[in-house]
C-alpha cells in the first residue's frame, strides 16, 4: 500500500514537472519561484521544527549508558560511550553524526530450532546508511560548483576525489554508484524483512524514492541525456545572487531534477528527514551521564510548597521543648 | 514558552543556517553571467563554411564524450578517420585536428572549463598526455 502509494506520488512529481515544462511551458515557475519557495519552506521549516523540540522539557536524565559509567577512580571509564563530561558527549556525538557508533552495534535476534536464541552480527545497515549519507553530503558539497563563482577549494577537492577512478568522460563519480547501490539497499531491506515491511509506511518509501528518482535523473542527466551546464549554472547563479534568470534551451531532464531537489527540500521539515537537526537534540545522545554529580529539575516539576525540618523547629520550637523533644537549635 | 538550553540551540542552528545559505553570501549577490565562447582564431575565420563535426549545441553538451569515443577508436581500435554527417572526414585527433581550428584554449576550453567549476589542470585531464597549443598572450 505504502510502496505504490510513494511510488505514484514521485511518478506524478515528474509527470507534473514534465508536462509542465514541455507541453505548458512553465520555466520560470520550475526555475525561479519553485527553487525559492522551496528553500524558503526549508528554512523556515527547519527553524519551526528546531524551536518546537527546543521548547520541550527534558524531564529526566536519560543518556544511553553503553559502558563503564564514571566511578571510583580504579575503574576504568568508558569516556565514549558513557561520558559524564561535556567533552565526553561532543566526542560520542561525533561518533554518532559521522560515523552512526550507535548503528554500528546493531545485532539481529532470532529464534532458531531447539528452541535457541541466537544473536548476529548485522553490520550491513550501517554500512549502507553510512555509505548512503557521506555519498549524500559529497554530492551535495559538489553541487556547490553551480552556485558558487569563482568556486571554492573543497568543492574542486570533493569532485576531483569523487571522480578519482578517471572513468569515461564525464568521468563516472564513485557517489553516484554508491548512491544507488545504497538507496536500493535500503529500500530493499524495508520490503523483504517481515517486520520492517509491517512498520513501514508512506512516510518511509516516499522519500527512498524520491532520493533514487532524484539519483538517477541527475545520472542521466549527467552521462545520457546530457544538458547544457553553463545555462544550467547562469540559472544556479541567478538563484543564488537573487538575479533570477531561466537561460533558454535547459533540458527538461533538468528540471525534473531540480523539482525533484525542491521537493525534498520542501518536504524535510516535515518528514523523517528532520534527523538532520533531531539527532543533536536527542537527550539519549546529547546528555551527560552525571546524574551524580549536577542535580537535574525536572522542568515541569509542580512547583510544591514545602515546609523543611528547620521551618517545623522553627515553627514548634517552645512546645517540642515544653515536651521534652529534643531540638537542634536551642 | 521557555526555550531550553538556548545557549546550545541557537548558535548550532545559526551555523546551519549559515552552512545552507553559503552560495547566497559566498556570492554576495553577484550573478555571474556564463562566459563567451570565442570562435575568433585564424583558421575558424578563414573557414567558408564555419562546421565543426557535430551541430554547434551537440558539441556544447556532448564534446566530452565524442573526445571519449575518438580516444577508444584511436588508441584501442587503431581508427584514426570520423566520418562526419555531412559525409566530411576528420582525423581523430586532438592535438591535431580539434586544436587546429580551436587553437584558443585558454578562451575556448579553459573558460568554460572554470565555469562549469571544473578544476583547471585536472578535470578534465586531456592536458595532462596532450600538448596545449601555443598561445600568443
Amino acid at each position: 500500500m505504502g510502496i505504490k502509494f510513494s511510488l505514484l506520488v514521485v511518478a506524478a512529481l515528474i509527470a507534473v514537472v514534465f508536462l509542465g515544462v514541455k507541453v505548458v511551458g512553465m520555466y520560470y515557475v520550475f526555475g525561479v519561484i519553485i527553487p525559492y519557495l522551496a528553500i524558503l519552506t526549508f528554512v523556515g521549516g527547519f527553524v519551526y521544527r528546531i524551536m518546537n523540540w527546543a521548547r520541550s522539557p527534558v524531564p529526566f536524565v536519560i543518556p544511553t549508558t553503553a559502558g563503564q559509567q564514571y566511578s571510583f577512580p580504579w575503574i576504568k571509564q568508558n569516556k565514549l560511550d558513557n561520558p559524564s563530561t561535556t567533552a565526553g558527549v561532543i566526542g560520542r556525538m561525533a561518533l554518532e553524526v559521522l560515523l552512526f557508533r550507535s548503528l554500528f552495534r546493531n545485532s539481529k535476534v532470532e529464534l532458531r530450532d531447539g528452541p535457541k536464541l541466537t544473536y548476529q552480527w548485522e553490520k550491513w545497515l550501517w554500512l549502507a546508511g553510512l555509505l548512503f549519507h557521506w555519498s549524500f553530503l559529497i554530492i551535495f558539497i559538489r553541487h556547490l560548483r553551480f552556485f558558487t563563482e569563482p568556486v571554492p577549494g573543497f568543492v574542486h577537492l570533493a569532485d576531483t576525489l569523487d571522480g578519482i577512478l578517471q572513468v569515461g568522460l564525464p568521468g563516472i563519480y564513485l557517489t553516484d554508484g554508491l548512491i544507488l547501490a545504497t538507496v536500493t539497499y535500503l529500500f530493499i531491506r524495508r520490503v523483504v524483512i517481515p517486520q520492517m515491511k509491517y512498520i513501514s509506511l508512506p512516510a518511509d518509501y516516499f522519500p527512498l524514492f524520491l532520493i533514487l528518482a532524484l539519483a538517477t535523473s541527475g545520472i542521466l542527466m549527467r552521462y545520457f541525456i546530457r544538458v547544457d551546464l553553463l545555462k544550467v549554472k547562469e540559472l544556479a547563479m541567478g538563484l543564488a545572487s537573487f538575479h533570477p534568470t531561466v537561460p533558454e534551451g535547459i533540458g527538461v531532464m533538468f528540471f525534473i531534477h531540480f523539482f525533484l531537489v525542491c521537493t525534498l527540500f520542501a518536504y524535510f521539515p516535515f518528514s523523517k528527514l528532520m534527523h538532520l537537526g533531531g539527532v543533536f537534540l536527542s537527550p539519549t545522545r546529547n546528555m551527560p551521564n552525571d546524574s551524580r554529580m549536577v542535580r537535574h529539575v525536572n522542568p515541569w516539576d509542580y512547583p510544591v510548597k514545602v515546609h523543611t525540618y528547620e521551618e517545623y523547629e522553627d515553627h514548634f520550637r517552645e512546645k517540642m521543648i515544653e515536651a521534652g523533644l529534643p531540638v537542634e537549635k536551642e | 514558552m521557555k526555550i531550553y538550553n538556548a545557549n546550545k540551540i541557537i548558535p548550532g542552528l545559526i551555523i546551519f543556517l549559515g552552512l545552507i545559505t553559503f552560495p547566497m553570501w559566498y556570492n554576495m549577490g553577484k550573478a555571474a553571467p556564463p562566459p563567451e565562447i570565442k570562435f575568433d582564431t585564424p583558421v575558424i575565420q578563414q573557414m567558408a563554411v564555419k562546421q565543426c563535426v557535430l551541430p554547434k549545441a551537440d558539441m556544447r553538451t556532448g564534446h566530452m564524450q565524442l573526445l571519449n569515443e575518438w580516444r577508444t577508436q584511436v588508441v584501442r581500435n587503431g581508427y584514426r578517420t570520423y566520418v562526419a554527417a555531412d559525409g566530411k572526414e576528420y582525423n581523430m585527433s586532438l592535438q591535431n585536428e580539434c586544436i587546429k581550428c580551436h587553437s584558443n584554449k585558454t578562451q575556448f576550453c579553459d573558460q568554460c572549463h572554470v565555469y562549469a567549476g571544473l578544476q583547471l589542470g585536472s578535470v578534465p585531464y586531456c592536458w595532462t598526455c596532450h600538448i596545449a597549443p601555443k598561445e600568443a598572450k
